[in-house]
């Protein structure tokens, strides 16, 4: 999970983190960031990603354990000498300000002459496509365009590292995506390096290199978007990212890298041996609605197949949803594309399910 | 519901129009809002509005002198005081009537005090001249008695002057023939009967009025014609007789009980202050004075009240400063301590409120006196010698101590309840764009906590203005506010006038400076939280 500390451009050590000497919020923090990536924090609330973004941003202490920024170690370092830019959730734009001074604030205090000064922040609201709203008041502003010029201000000092802490918490869901495709594309054409915390999965999904799940103060895992759905490592990240079925049983046999588990109903299903390493431990396996099967022909010839009824038949539009009663449960959901050759199911059929060993992951119970 | 889309005004159900109906719906809305705040409203018009309204019209309310004397203010209308001199015998004459009147009353002391507020010396005149003015014109009573004894009974008088006794009026043609008699006359019987319960039937008149009726035969010596039967003949009688009259000039009688009835000056004065309304009061309120001659200054050893205002608005903006300087690391920390040490800190800053007044002022004067707390461990620690102890009370500095003690939650509160709506994320955010410890305070959270300042100050700067417990006991001589004097004329010198007006100075003052504050500052700009 954690690269080596050396390669990084960000490296969280060890890092543990109480804010009141009895529980830890943060419990051993390894990460390493590389330069130019978009990482981003995603877990559910409490979990301990704004106690991250503040302890690298220096407004928190590690309790124990370091961070580096660029090798270098930064916890004597005051958050002012840091350089890093940050985006707060509520954007912190100052009120009294206007955004041209907002936006020339962080110039100010680094000194720099009113010419050069005044350039930097046009070319910054240009970047944001907020060239003529200088002269408002961030009150006058909606809440994405306020967005905008927090972002525009947290990069017109050109720092290396931005740091944004749930920047689109606030905004409907059409701008919030486009602010998505914005926020990247300005990071990726900067070049800057990026830590972005959210809970919103698809907004991690969809905007980052490599995405940190966190859970209970830890980081579950740390992977690219499409190994995190398609291969997460635990059933806490299976469960959290995307529509998941879950069900369990125990491990009968491994052999070949294939694991036969027998569901609590005594039913046998093939899956893919993750967190299991032998018989007889109790597992929890997870499958993707859309990665079941039930058209006979599809699936292998020894595969294993579970009965399932037809509970309820959803049609979505782009696919069809249907719920099915198996080994007991009737929450298993399964998705299939809405094709012209697509059977679409009825309540009370019968049918039978399976799927690819791959697809199905055994993991901790 | 089709009659709504009909042509013309919009019908509610019941086919008025959707207009009024709403009116009157609102209507019973608004009679419950008024019912609901009518007692308090009441309470206030009552208890507080109209007596405040009342004590302020008192600032330009002149009636006395009028009311008192209105035959001389009359008289006094062709008099020039440019000219110098005292006043003709029909002046003195008029003042004769209604001093007397004026004295039976006891209202000529009261006269005589406002005008004392004028010109120092009138209060006594008054005071002198009312004892002596009901012998006025005794030769005359003499002499018309000495004629016919009838003169001394009230019968004589009552059949000459009365149209009927019970009540008393006049007749018409005792006024006609015998009019400045007539007059003092009627006042002689309403006097007595207001006084003492007594009917003109029983009481002999007063010395002025056989003054008054010698005048009156002097000037219509065919008064009897007037009359009929035995009237006619007593009034023939003494019209014959008067000229040979042995004569006193009313003049001589005023400048006899004081000298200072000769000095145009005095009536001058009594001139002045003739209309009913006057600007005396806020004059006087400024050090100016409302001579006969126009306005003029004060003699500088006079002038107090200029000086006071300015010092009460020196003191109470010091008192204001002082309370912003030591406030507002106080809120700072209120708002910025973890709840439970913060709540703690607030009991402290309200612990004064909780105490007497009294008692922290006196506290104060037990630190401060020259044989106090303070002045003792400065001795002690030798930082001052025994022989000159510091004085730090009964003068300017003891009472903006206390009173910036006294006051100083009320700057704390409102800065608190502002800092407190400052998130914490403004200043982390400067802190991020690189801004230090200080920039990010100065640039960012200061800005922000303005309006609280601004509210804060308005707020001790208002109350301290009208302060009045603390400067009077720790004050001394330098220290005292003008509301002190205030006080003063309220209870002791009972010169309600200046008082009012001085009031209504010092409310146009507040109300001036929350009108500049509002221009620079904008009242929008005070918070509360
Ligand atoms: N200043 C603080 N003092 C004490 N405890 C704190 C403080 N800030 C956060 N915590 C605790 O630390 C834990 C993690 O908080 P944190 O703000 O890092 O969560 P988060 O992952 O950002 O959650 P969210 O998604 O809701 O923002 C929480 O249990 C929270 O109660
Ligand atoms: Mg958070």
């Amino acid at each position: 999970m954690s690269t080596a500390p050396e390669n990084g451009f960000v490296v969280f050590d060890r890092v543990q983190k109480s804010y009141d000497g009895e529980t830890l919020v943060v419990k051993d923090l390894n990460l390493s960031i590389g330069k130019g990536e978009f990482l981003t924090m995603l877990g559910p609330s409490g979990s301990g990603k704004t106690t991250c973004l503040m302890m690298l941003a220096g407004f928190e202490t590690a309790t124990h354990g370091e961070i580096l920024l660029d090798g270098k170690p930064i916890n004597n370092i005051p958050p002012h000498k840091r350089g890093i830019g940050m985006v707060f959730q509520n954007y912190a734009l100052f009120p009294h300000m206007t955004v041209a001074e907002n936006l020339a604030f962080p110039l100010e205090v680094r000194k720099l002459g009113k010419s050069e000064r005044e350039a930097k922040v046009k070319r910054a609201l240009e970047m944001v496509q907020m060239g003529d709203f200088g002269g408002r008041r961030p009150t006058q502003l909606s809440g994405g365009q306020q967005q905008r010029i927090a972002l525009a201000r947290a990069l017109v000092f050109e720092p290396e590292l931005v740091l944004m802490d749930e920047p689109l918490g606030a905004l409907d869901k059409q701008l919030r995506e486009h602010m998505q495709f914005e926020i990247t594309n300005l990071a990726h054409s900067l070049g800057i390096t990026t830590v972005y915390v959210t809970h919103d999965q698809t907004e991690a999904l969809t905007m980052s290199d490599h995405v940190a799940v966190f859970d209970d103060g830890r980081i579950q895992q740390l992977a690219p978007p499409d190994l995190l759905y398609e291969k997460p490592e635990n059933s806490f990240v299976a469960q959290f990212i995307g529509e998941n079925n879950t069900l369990t049983g125990v491990v009968k046999e491994i052999r070949e890298g294939r694991a036969i588990v027998q569901l609590d109903g005594g039913e046998l299903i093939d899956a893919m041996p993750v967190n299991v390493s032998k018989a007889g431990e109790r597992t929890k396996v997870s499958i993707r609605p859309e990665r079941v099967e039930f058209n006979k022909d599809r699936l292998s010839p020894d595969a294993l197949t579970l009965k399932a009824e037809v509970m309820e038949f959803i049609y979505m539009g782009d696919i069809f949803r249907t719920r099915l009663r198996v080994a007991g449960r009737d929450d298993f959901i399964i998705k299939t594309r809405n094709a012209p050759d697509q059977r679409r199911l009825k309540p009370g059929e019968m049918i039978e399910i399976g799927w690819l060993a791959e697809d199905c992951r055994a993991l901790d119970a | 519901m089709s009659d709504a889309s009909q042509a013309g005004p919009v019908l509610a159900a019941d086919g008025t129009p959707l207009k009024k109906s709403l009116q009157r719906a609102l209507r019973a809305q608004k009679l419950r809002a008024l019912a609901l705040i009518a007692p308090l409203l009441i309470f206030i018009l009552v208890t507080f509005v109209g007596p405040i309204a009342d004590m302020l019209f008192r600032s330009v309310e002149n009636a006395i002198v009028s009311e008192t004397l209105p035959r001389t203010v009359v008289a006094l209308e062709d008099w020039d005081h440019e000219a110098g001199e005292a006043p003709s015998e029909d002046v003195y004459r008029m003042m004769t009537y209604d001093m007397v009147t004026a004295a039976e009353l006891k209202t000529h002391t009261r006269l005589g005090s406002r005008l004392n507020y004028e010109t120092t010396g009138i209060s006594s005149m008054f005071r002198k001249t009312g004892r002596r003015v009901d012998d006025f014109g005794e030769e005359y009573t003499d002499q018309f008695v000495a004629l016919n004894p009838a003169w001394e009974e009230p019968a004589t008088w009552v059949a000459l002057m009365a149209a009927s006794t019970d009540p008393f009026a006049i007749s018409p043609a005792a006024e006609q023939a015998l009019p400045e008699t007539a007059s003092i006359y009627a006042d002689f019987a309403k006097t007595i009967a207001d006084t003492k319960g007594d009917s003109v039937t029983e009481e002999e008149p007063w010395h002025p009025v056989y003054l008054a009726l010698y005048t009156d035969l002097i000037a219509n010596p065919d008064a009897a014609s007037a009359f009929s039967g035995e009237s006619a003949a007593l009034i023939s009688a003494a019209a014959a007789a008067v000229p040979t009259f042995e004569v006193t000039t009313t003049k001589d009688l005023f400048v006899k009980a004081d000298k200072g009835w000769t000095d145009p000056e005095v009536w001058g004065t009594i001139k002045a202050f003739t209309p009913e309304y006057t600007s005396g009061y806020f004059l006087a309120s400024v050090d100016l004075k409302k001579s006969p001659d126009g306005i003029e200054s004060l003699p500088e050893d006079r002038q107090i009240y200029m000086l006071l205002f300015k010092r009460t608005l020196f003191m109470s903006l010091m008192i204001m400063g002082s309370c912003v300087i030591l406030g507002y690391p106080i809120a700072f920390l209120l708002a910025n301590l973890p709840m439970r040490t913060s709540n703690l800190l607030m009991i402290l800053v309200l612990l004064p409120f909780w105490t007497s007044l009294l008692v922290r002022t006196s506290a104060w004067k037990i630190l401060l006196q020259q044989q106090g707390v303070i002045n003792d461990i400065l001795v002690w620690i030798g930082l001052v010698d025994d022989a000159d102890r510091l004085v730090m009370i009964n003068n300017q500095f003891g009472t903006i101590v206390a009173m910036t003690h006294i006051l100083l939650p009320f700057m704390i509160l409102p800065l608190y309840s502002v800092m407190k709506t400052i998130p914490p994320y403004y200043v982390r955010a400067a802190k991020s764009l690189g801004a230090t410890n200080w920039v990010a305070f100065w640039r960012v959270y200061f800005p922000q906590s303005v309006p609280g300042i601004g509210a804060g100050c308005i707020l001790v700067f208002i109350l301290a203005i009208g302060y009045y417990i603390t400067p009077e006991l720790v004050g001394g001589t330098t220290g005292t506010f003008i509301s002190n004097r205030i006080a003063y004329h309220i209870s002791s010198s009972l010169n309600w006038g200046l008082a009012a007006a001085l009031g209504t100075i010092l409310l146009a003052v507040v109300l001036i400076l929350y009108w500049v504050y509002d221009k620079i500052v904008g009242i929008d700009n005070v918070s509360l939280g």
